[in-house]
């Protein structure tokens, strides 16, 4: 009854082809931005910002990296932590070799060397397909996770191997460093997320989301119709690995601050393609509904559980967390292997209607 | 209509249920976050450590109704030894306001240490982390008693040279190193290298990394073929045993085996079976349970049930380790009571105990636990303080004291910590001057 689109004619292209046509959806989206760009920095504890929100949005990135490999074009990726790492790596190289240079310049230029990562590590795709170019990806993973610890070069030969983020500021603001409030780097990483989010939705609406899209359906006869497999398949590669390497890079600058080498492996990248299945393969908002998910159901179990007096020792929330979580991938892939986006999108199709359970 | 009076009542009942929990009892308490890893790769050294920490405090509360009336309230946060839920855990400890932060784990602690002066959290590393977080002037929040690593590797060669019968005796001799190719197992190696080409040897290093921990074939093949005279290990976790095993499997002479005392643990020995015998570790802890303090923590931890510790494993190497955190945790909390006045002290306060911490051999007697470790002093210079080890040496069932209490070489460790500490503030700066005063 509230969400139906009656009433409301578009009397331009431009508007018919907008993100959100609904005014309904843009007033739904203004309140979620100025929620969270607003009140949740004043109004949210420290530890919410801190350990539950910045890498939650830091994952929803990555996440949205990955899907737009494997949702929107169908190449199956294991090697996410290895690009996310790879930013990481680049955006220290780059930091402490220029430290007067804008942080949040130097994470946008760090993609590019991950993208780059990204490209030389996706051309198998070209000849291969599939669970077969998950172990290509997974050989990526492997080997990206080795020279992070082997080549002294890049993390500056200092003896733990563990590479930090030293204090930068901008506009006299601390951006990064244990002096950083989380309040601006929350921000700061909400901003960035937010760009990133719009440029994607953009790319995945227009000509070359719709030929990751037909590669991903058909490839043969995306091929006959004159795509260009290796364009469009490199392409993603590069976009993805673009996404996730600024996501490692912010993982390491505006969350954990220091990071070992075994902080992007194999289990990363579980995680993150979990996410991307849980939320929904081929969809944007999918990504922040399984990272959301994902990130912070340990925390909730392991806050809530003893708040309800259920006395489990520190290591069964962990083992709970695994089973349960576990549990949820199957079940989903049985009843909804779209994801939470897709109930998401039911959700919406059933409000159009509601309070009537018939159009 | 009934089942809605119904759902509504459950639902009131449910929460003036959890009201009533929420409220607390009126005494005084402080609480303290013991991270720990039950879980993992690592959980074989994790969980005996885990058990110590948790059951000494327990046996405080128990048996003194606390420290001078305060009772200390902990829980247990999960880290499975990963960077990553570490720095969780202390983004915990700092919301719950813990008194002092135990990382457990060399790479946590690396995480955590410039965050420590900004959150005003004391970390205590006890025996790893960074070495040259010693210099007190440099790194007042984090202390690591009783002694580095750098100190433990000094003892190694030190103990060594007595062995082959002076320190000149080491030259043309080869030194295999077999570590956990992570921070913890680095630490030592420039200490190493630099006695290497000091004292004459060949340091040979057989790094192992923590995926293949299980799996140390390739690098005992090298060893078999390298031959060296003695190994070192510096391993944690599934790393020992299956060490301990390959080291029997080549037929390595055991006695020119020695460890870190991280090596230590029973159940690390044990992964040899009876050819084990001759392993040797560094410990600064005593084993066994033939202490007045071990004796309260039997009768009123293990026996009443209040341990999760299997009673066979009461009173082993790394339970006693856990022991001893737990004993400079709760002498510090007391040094800070005195210093401040204060019953209930806060993380500020518990910084002045733990720089103050001073545990000699009359106090240990009235603790009940003399000769359990050697005498510990910290001061605002130096956090760690180079204090005595000794050497064990497994018999197949357990360990035994193979060599009296002796000195690290402090002579050289110190100006080495003191240019690693300089390096380290450089690399990371700027690095905030120390604002503390120094209340020794």
């Amino acid at each position: 009854m509230f969400y139906r689109e009656a009433g409301q004619y578009k009397s331009s292209y431009e508007a018919d082809q907008a993100v959100f046509p609904l005014a309904q959806d843009r007033i739904g989206m203004a309140v979620i931005l100025v929620l969270a760009a607003a009140v949740v920095p004043f109004i949210a504890s420290n530890f919410v910002l801190e350990a539950i929100l910045i890498p939650f949005l830091i994952l929803a990135l990555a996440t949205i990296g990955l899907n737009v490999l494997t949702g929107y074009a169908g190449q199956l990726s294991l090697g996410t932590g290895g690009f996310m790492g790879a930013g990481a790596y680049a955006c220290y190289k780059l930091t402490t070799s220029f430290p007067d240079a804008n942080l949040i310049l130097l994470i946008l230029l760090s993609g590019f060397f991950a993208a780059a990562v990204g490209l030389v590590f996706g051309l198998p795709s070209l000849r291969i397909k599939g669970l077969y170019l998950a172990v290509a990806t997974l050989a990526a993973q492997f080997f990206l996770e080795w020279c992070f610890i082997r080549i002294g070069w890049l993390y500056n030969y200092n003896v733990s191997g563990a590479i930090d983020s030293p204090e930068r500021r901008m506009f006299g603001l601390v951006l990064t460093g244990p002096n950083a409030s989380p309040v601006t780097r929350y921000l700061t990483v909400l901003a960035i997320v937010l760009g990133v989010t719009v440029l994607v939705k953009n790319l995945v609406r227009g000509r070359i989301g719709r030929s990751w899209m037909m590669i991903r359906d058909m490839d043969i006869a995306a091929e006959l119709m004159g795509i260009r497999p290796l364009v469009a398949k490199l392409s993603a590669f590069a976009v993805s690995s673009y996404i996730c390497g600024v996501a490692g890079a912010m993982f390491v600058f505006f969350y954990l601050g220091s990071v070992e080498p075994a902080a992007f492996s194999i289990t990363l990248s579980f995680q993150i393609l979990f996410m991307a299945i849980i939320g929904g393969l081929g969809s944007l908002i999918g990504c922040y509904f399984g990272a959301a998910f994902l990130w912070i159901l340990p925390i909730f179990l392991r806050n809530v559980l003893p708040m309800l007096g259920i006395d489990v020792g520190a290591e069964n929330i962990v083992h709970l967390t695994s089973m349960i979580v576990g549990v949820l991938i199957i079940l989903f892939l049985i009843w909804e292997p779209h994801g939470l986006a897709r109930l998401w999108q039911v959700a919406k199709e059933k409000l159009r209607v509601w309070p009537f359970p018939y159009a | 209509m009934k089942l809605k009076a119904l759902i509504a009542g459950t639902l009131l009942s449910g929460v003036l249920a959890c009201g009533a929990v929420a409220t607390a009892s009126a005494e005084d308490t402080v609480y303290v976050q013991l991270p720990t890893y039950r879980t993992g790769p690592y959980a074989g050294s994790g969980i005996p450590i885990a058990n110590g920490m948790a059951d000494y405090i327990t046996m405080l509360n128990e048996r003194d109704g606390g420290i001078n009336g305060v009772k200390i309230v902990f829980d247990e946060c999960e880290t499975g030894y990963d960077t990553q839920k570490g720095v969780e855990c202390y983004e915990q400890a700092k919301a719950k306001k813990s008194l002092v932060f135990n990382p457990w784990s060399t790479g946590i602690t690396l995480a955590v240490i410039p965050k420590a002066g900004v959150d005003k959290m004391p970390i205590l590393s006890m025996a790893y982390g960074l070495s040259a977080a010693a210099d007190g002037k440099a790194f007042p929040w984090v202390f690591n008693p009783p002694m580095t690593y750098w100190d433990g590797a000094s003892g190694v060669i030190k103990y060594l040279a007595e062995r082959e019968g002076g320190i000149d005796k080491l030259k043309g001799k080869k030194i295999g190193f077999i570590y956990l190719d992570a921070g913890y197992g680095k630490e030592p190696i420039p200490l190493f290298e630099q006695f290497a080409t000091q004292y004459g040897y060949t340091l040979f290093k057989y790094p192992v990394p923590g995926k293949e921990m299980q799996n140390q074939s390739s690098q005992w093949l090298n060893v078999r073929r390298d031959k060296p005279d003695y190994m070192v290990i510096w391993g944690w976790g599934a790393m020992n045993p299956t060490a301990v095993k390959e080291a029997t499997k080549i037929r390595y002479p055991m006695d020119k085996f020695i460890g870190v005392w991280w090596s230590g643990g029973e159940d690390d020995a044990r992964g040899g079976g009876a050819q084990a015998k001759g392993y040797m570790t560094l410990n600064f802890n005593a084993v066994g349970t033939d202490f007045p303090a071990m004796q309260d923590i039997k009768k009123l931890v293990v026996d009443a049930r209040k341990s999760k510790v299997e009673p066979a494993k009461f009173g082993e190497n790394l339970y006693n380790r856990g022991v001893v955190n737990s004993l400079y945790m709760a002498e510090a909390i007391r040094i800070a009571q005195e210093k401040t006045g204060k019953k209930v002290i806060t993380a500020e306060d518990m910084r002045v105990g733990l720089e103050n911490l001073s545990i000699d051999d009359a106090r240990l007697e009235k603790l009940g636990l003399k000769g359990f470790i050697a005498p510990v002093k910290v001061t605002c210079d130096n956090h760690s303080g180079h204090h005595k080890m000794y050497v064990q040496r497994w018999t197949g069932e357990k360990w035994e004291k193979a060599s009296d209490w002796f000195d690290p070489m402090s002579d050289v460790v110190n100006p080495m910590l003191l240019a690693a500490s300089k390096s380290y503030t450089e690399a990371n700066k700027p690095w905030p001057e120390r604002s503390e005063p120094c209340a020794n």
